[in-house]
């Protein structure tokens, strides 16, 4: 599904990301941890295309994506979220979503600036459509409100929802439960395999070892830019090299 | 949708009917033009700075590129004054659409700079090709536009034609900025990574939105040479650039109505502050400061804060709200 073939990633004279490989099968959750610096975020930025790669590939369904800019990316099938949702404040919570929906609707500037039939049919169409997103992640009650007015724990269901509009085939997640209580980070854990059974795939990095552990079905350590281990969750907490470099060599 | 048609028939009915009938003719008459060709060009801005985010101080440049190419294409060449406005928005459209490219890769103040260059060259070639222009004793005899034998010869003539296609812009962009493509240049806005990720090519809208803005500028140039039937460089200077900025920004960024506000307090404040001569300069730069500082979303904020208010003082039914 989703190849990362030794990507480097150098800024100045840090090595963010030193040769890191691994595949990503379809229809799994896999989860990427690793210490702060590890070269998480790094790696996620790569793979969206946001930042760029001083070497090495990344294939996504065999086919060599890397430096591709991100609305190609996302167009192609590849959505992320951010760390900080970056929401479109100035917007409801429906807009939000109909954002989403860009690539899914087709009207020109001039069709919309003259509002001819067919971008009133769209129009009705994406505003159905983002409802039930909305509906999907549980907030279809606050489509009117401003999306700078949801409580943090909402606002990442918003950001959900509106990678979803893209229909997706995988999906990356930056720290989806970061800013969650614990009972917001429960029902996440819920929708993201809800997310995954109705065929997304599935990358999170994520600090939060006990939803890593109960959703992901893989899982990739990195540390200090390099990949330190790969394998099932039960495989993960039994590594000896994963346990020195979280808690330091004892 | 009912309610926003219903705001713009309103809207349409006082500029159209209302305002004419009251002042007659001569000068408030042309004052009242002028401020509807400034509406124009400032929700061209609009579009651009309030919508996508986009800073842009060259618009007084494909206003004057509009203005001189009907200018030249009809006095000089002897062209259908409608072709040539309509040539001369396709044009100036595509020379948007091209410099648009590398110039809307950079953001904040060197896209400021870069845009400001832009007028300034284009201000330059006005200035000096006087061969072709007039140079900097401007460009005379440029015919009134006419449907077959009726011209648009007088003050009321032409504030129908100029508030009509101002009004035909106006409803335009407010399609526009209620549909995907509106949607698209706030979401740019607000974060254009965030944007970009949602699968919307960030880069290829600002330069359509760009080109769009640069044509509706055009238009409003050419309305303006018929008009006038005289051009002269001083008039597309960096100086007007500031005052469509202005306007955009002290009539609220991003709102439509705002822009018609914003052009008709700076196209009518010079005419008040006239005694003052020379120094209304200050005023214009006190009330930039004291509108950033206690009214950052711009006159139609200031609206909408007045209505409510009224609303609830009076405890009436609320109509249509700015």
């Amino acid at each position: 599904m989703l190849e990362v073939k030794e990507i480097t990633c150098v800024f100045g004279g840090l090595v963010a990301l030193d040769k890191v490989s691994f595949t990503i099968r379809p229809g799994e959750i896999t989860g990427v941890i690793g210490p702060n610096g590890a070269g998480k975020t790094t790696l996620f930025n790569i793979v969206s295309g946001i930042y760029s790669r001083t070497a090495g590939q990344v294939l996504f369904s065999g086919r060599d994506i890397s430096g591709l800019p991100p609305d190609q990316l996302a167009r192609l099938g590849l959505v992320r979220t951010f760390q900080n949702i970056e929401l479109f404040g100035q917007m409801t919570v429906l807009e939000n979503v109909m954002v989403g929906l860009h690539t899914k609707s087709h009207c020109g500037i001039l069709a919309c600036a003259l509002k001819l039939p067919w971008h009133l049919a769209e129009e009705r169409r994406i505003r159905a459509r983002a409802l039930e997103l909305l509906d999907y992640v549980g907030i279809a009650d606050l489509a009117d409100d401003s999306a700078a007015s949801l409580p943090f724990g909402k606002g990442r269901l918003l950001e959900i929802a509106r990678a979803l509009a893209l229909e997706p085939q995988i999906m990356l997640m930056d720290e989806p439960a970061a800013g969650l209580n614990s009972r917001e980070t429960w029902e996440l854990g819920d929708l993201i395999r809800k997310i995954r059974s109705s065929g997304v795939t599935v990358v999170l990095v994520e600090h939060d070892m006990e939803l890593v552990m109960d959703v992901c079905d893989a899982i990739v350590v990195l540390n200090l830019g390099q990949k330190l281990a790969e394998g099932t969750p039960r495989q993960i907490q039994d590594n000896s090299a994963v346990i020195a470099a979280y808690l330091g060599e004892g | 949708m009912q309610r926003e048609l219903l705001k713009f028939a309103l809207f349409a009915a006082l500029v159209l009917v209302v305002a004419p009938l009251y002042f007659q003719g001569g000068y408030i008459l042309n004052v009242l033009v002028f401020v509807g060709i400034n509406t124009m060009l400032a929700i061209g801005l609009n579009l651009l700075l309030g919508f996508a985010g986009q800073i842009s101080l060259g618009q007084a440049a494909f206003y004057g590129l509009g203005a001189y190419v009907s200018a030249i294409l009809t006095t000089t060449h002897g062209f259908n004054p409608w072709l040539a406005m309509i040539f001369a928005a396709l044009a100036i459209g595509a020379l948007a659409f091209v410099i648009g490219f590398p110039i809307l890769k950079l953001k904040g103040h060197y896209l400021a700079m870069a845009t400001l260059g832009f007028g300034i060259i284009v201000y330059i070639v006005i200035n000096e090709y006087v061969d072709l222009t007039g140079g900097p004793s401007g460009f005379p005899g440029i015919p009134n536009l006419s449907i077959g034998s009726f011209s648009f010869d007088s003050d009321m003539k032409n504030y129908y034609l100029i508030w009509g296609a101002t009004l035909g812009v106006m409803l335009l962009a407010i399609n526009l900025a209620r549909s995907r493509i509106g949607r698209a240049l706030r979401a740019i806005h607000d974060s254009e990574v965030a944007a970009q990720v949602l699968g919307i090519n960030a880069r290829l809208l600002k330069v359509q939105i760009f080109a769009c803005s640069a044509m509706i500028s055009s238009l409003a140039g050419s309305l303006y040479a018929h008009y006038i039937t005289f051009v002269s460089p001083s008039t597309f200077g960096f100086h007007f650039s500031v005052e469509l900025l202005t306007m955009v920004v002290i009539g609220g960024l991003g709102s439509i109505y705002g822009s018609f506000l914003g052009a008709t307090l700076i196209t009518l404040l010079p005419e008040i502050l006239r005694t003052f001569h020379d120094y209304d300069i200050i005023f214009y730069g006190a009330l930039l400061m004291i509108m950033t500082i206690f009214l950052p979303g711009g006159l139609i904020q200031g609206g909408t804060l007045a209505w409510n208010f009224l609303r609830k003082s009076w405890g009436g039914k609320g109509g249509a709200d700015a």
